[in-house]
């Protein structure tokens, strides 16, 4: 089953005082995410990532279009039970503790009050807020902020989370911590979707992506599919400090740190490289092929979609 | 009540009061102590009457500032903070968080005029040292300027759901102020004639008839408040405050949150 079916969302706004005139914010998006899949929705700012997940949440109206939540329609109220959200630069009511506001919202996600005072301990203890939880989050620093928005978007157990810029704002530890939460709610089955420019929070963890810019969906798939495309190229390393000549002669891209060497070559050199380190006596450490990274694909993609605006009609 | 609104009312009634909006409290017990002990020295059999009228007036000026400079930010301030993303984000629709900021911003208000209707009997047991049953009225007048209250939030936070807070102030205390001439507003329209008369008919009845609530005087002097006015009263802040919280309703129900 889908957990989100975006079909042809679109979103125009007018803009402004005077003479309004149409400034689009999200082409025709049609898109799929997966029961329990880890779902990455990258593109550089201003891509229309926050404004998808705003229609999706029912803060914006879209022009044209709907979407289908866990099998209902996007607006149906009783969906939102079901779904978390985490906005963008976060900011609560700032007179609460957060317990006080992961109370709250439990309150209004309709979390039973039983079920909701242990609800609220569990998650304080797995954001790591439980020592602050009875100070006001107007003494919250910005990474504080973020950890309680987290904890809210997941405090009534949600089905489906979504996240927006979930990274921002955190340390690396806390970038760690948020990863590990998003592996461990998609082993509890639940759906993933959340928006980031960090592409490598989006290669360790999404099953798959999608890349949006200026509004237009611009490349949807498994990360494996997107990032395995062989570039023809070998990466050899070894244990040394110096590149033999005739590796160099080869044309060879090398690089030296501490004491390994790394070249890349040519595929059809690799032999060659090969055996001038046996002779050389050279510690072979690796022989890799070179694929393609996911923001190398991601670069790609945008720089096409740039050719394609620019060229002239 | 539906549960969520009670909830949102409740935050609001706490963000006030941790807003520290209560303090006004201290400046009215200050207001009032100090005139009931000036006219004490000043006056002769008329501290009663000067009390009454500027107590009263002062929990209604009080009440007024308060509702403007909350209900203003009600929606707005929301939407700016972006507290209003996971809010809406939840089961929650969007009338119901306006009616909800309602009652929280009516609540606060009636908790504050409960301490201010205090301080007032306690001023006028100083001035005149014993409580009589015509000083009853004074709850009646009390009753009214809440009801001027539930007038004053709904307009704010009509203003608040679609203008920006500096506006909103200036739009909502305008029509109080038209308002608390509303009677002479309609006195005009009555005496003028073609379009204006129509044009002046229409702002008279669309803008809120506040002066029938205004009975501080008269209760100041202890004459009493007929039932009728009472009932009137009543209906007329109820209906006009449901027209304006709808409009608030179909206005937000419809804006996008940029």
């Amino acid at each position: 089953m889908a957990a989100i079916e975006i079909l042809g969302l679109e979103k125009t706004y007018m803009v402004g005082f005077w003479r309004k005139r149409p400034k689009r914010a999200l082409s025709p998006l049609q898109l799929t995410v997966e029961d329990g899949e880890i779902f990455g929705f990258l593109g550089p700012n201003g891509a229309g990532k926050t404004t998808t997940l705003k229609l999706l949440m029912g803060l914006v109206f879209p022009t044209a279009g709907s979407a289908r939540i866990l099998d209902h329609e996007w607006n149906d109220p009783s969906v939102k039970a079901q779904i978390g959200f985490l906005p963008e630069q976060p900011y609560f009511y700032d007179h609460l503790t957060a317990h006080e506001l992961l109370e709250y919202y439990g309150q209004l996600s309709g979390v039973p009050a039983k079920q909701r005072r242990q609800r609220v301990e569990q998650v304080l203890q797995q954001v790591g807020l439980r020592d602050v939880q009875g100070v006001q989050l107007r003494k919250f620093s910005k990474g504080m902020l973020q950890r309680v928005g987290i904890g809210q978007a997941i405090l009534h157990d949600p089905k489906l989370v979504f996240f927006d810029e979930p990274m921002s704002g955190l340390d690396p530890m806390g970038r760690r911590e948020v990863r590990d939460l998003m592996e461990q709610l998609k082993h509890e089955g639940k759906t993933v979707f959340f928006s980031t420019h960090i592409l490598s929070d989006a290669e360790t963890l999404c099953d798959r992506v999608a890349i949006i810019h200026k509004g237009e969906l611009r490349g949807v798939g498994a990360v494996e599919d997107l990032t395995s495309s062989v570039q023809g190229k070998v990466e050899v390393i070894w244990q040394g400090t110096l590149v033999p000549a005739s590796i160099k002669a080869l044309g060879a891209e090398c690089h030296a740190t501490g004491d390994r060497v790394r070249v890349i070559i040519a595929e059809n050199q690799q032999d060659a490289v090969i055996d001038i380190l046996r002779r050389e006596r050279q510690r072979l450490i690796a022989v890799t092929p070179v694929r393609t990274s996911l923001e190398a694909y991601f670069v790609e993609k945008l720089r096409r979609a740039e050719t394609t605006a620019g060229s002239p009609t | 009540m539906n549960t969520r609104i009670a909830y949102i009312a409740a935050n609001t009634f706490r963000e006030a009061v941790r807003d520290r909006v209560l303090y006004n409290l201290i400046a009215f017990a200050l207001l009032l102590s100090g005139a009931a002990i000036l006219v004490g020295q000043i006056s002769i059999e008329i501290e009663k009457l000067v009390v009454i009228n500027l107590g009263l007036t002062a929990v209604s000026l009080f009440g007024v500032v308060i509702a403007i400079f909350i209900g203003i930010g009600l929606v707005s301030k929301e939407i700016d903070k972006r507290t209003l993303y996971t809010v809406l984000s939840r089961p929650v629709r969007r009338w119901e968080f306006i009616i909800g900021k309602f009652f929280g911003l009516a609540g606060t208000l009636v908790v504050n005029t409960f301490f201010m209707a205090i301080g007032v009997f306690v001023a006028l047991l100083y001035v005149a040292h014993k409580l009589i049953r015509a000083d009853a009225l004074i709850l009646v007048a009390l009753y009214f300027i809440i009801l001027e209250f539930v007038i004053v939030c709904s307009l704010a936070l009509l203003f608040s759901s679609f203008s920006s807070p500096l506006l909103s102030a200036i739009f909502s205390f305008s029509l109080f102020v038209i308002g608390s001439f509303g009677e002479d507003l309609r006195n005009f329209a009555g005496m003028a004639h073609g379009v204006s008369r129509w044009l002046a008919m229409g702002a008279a009845y669309l803008v809120p008839n506040l002066s029938p609530f205004n009975v501080i005087s008269s209760i100041a002097h202890e004459q009493p408040v007929a039932g009728q006015l009472v009932l009137h009263n009543t209906l007329y802040a109820l209906f006009y405050a449901i027209m304006v919280l709808s409009a608030a309703i179909l206005i937000f129900e419809y804006r996008d949150l940029k």
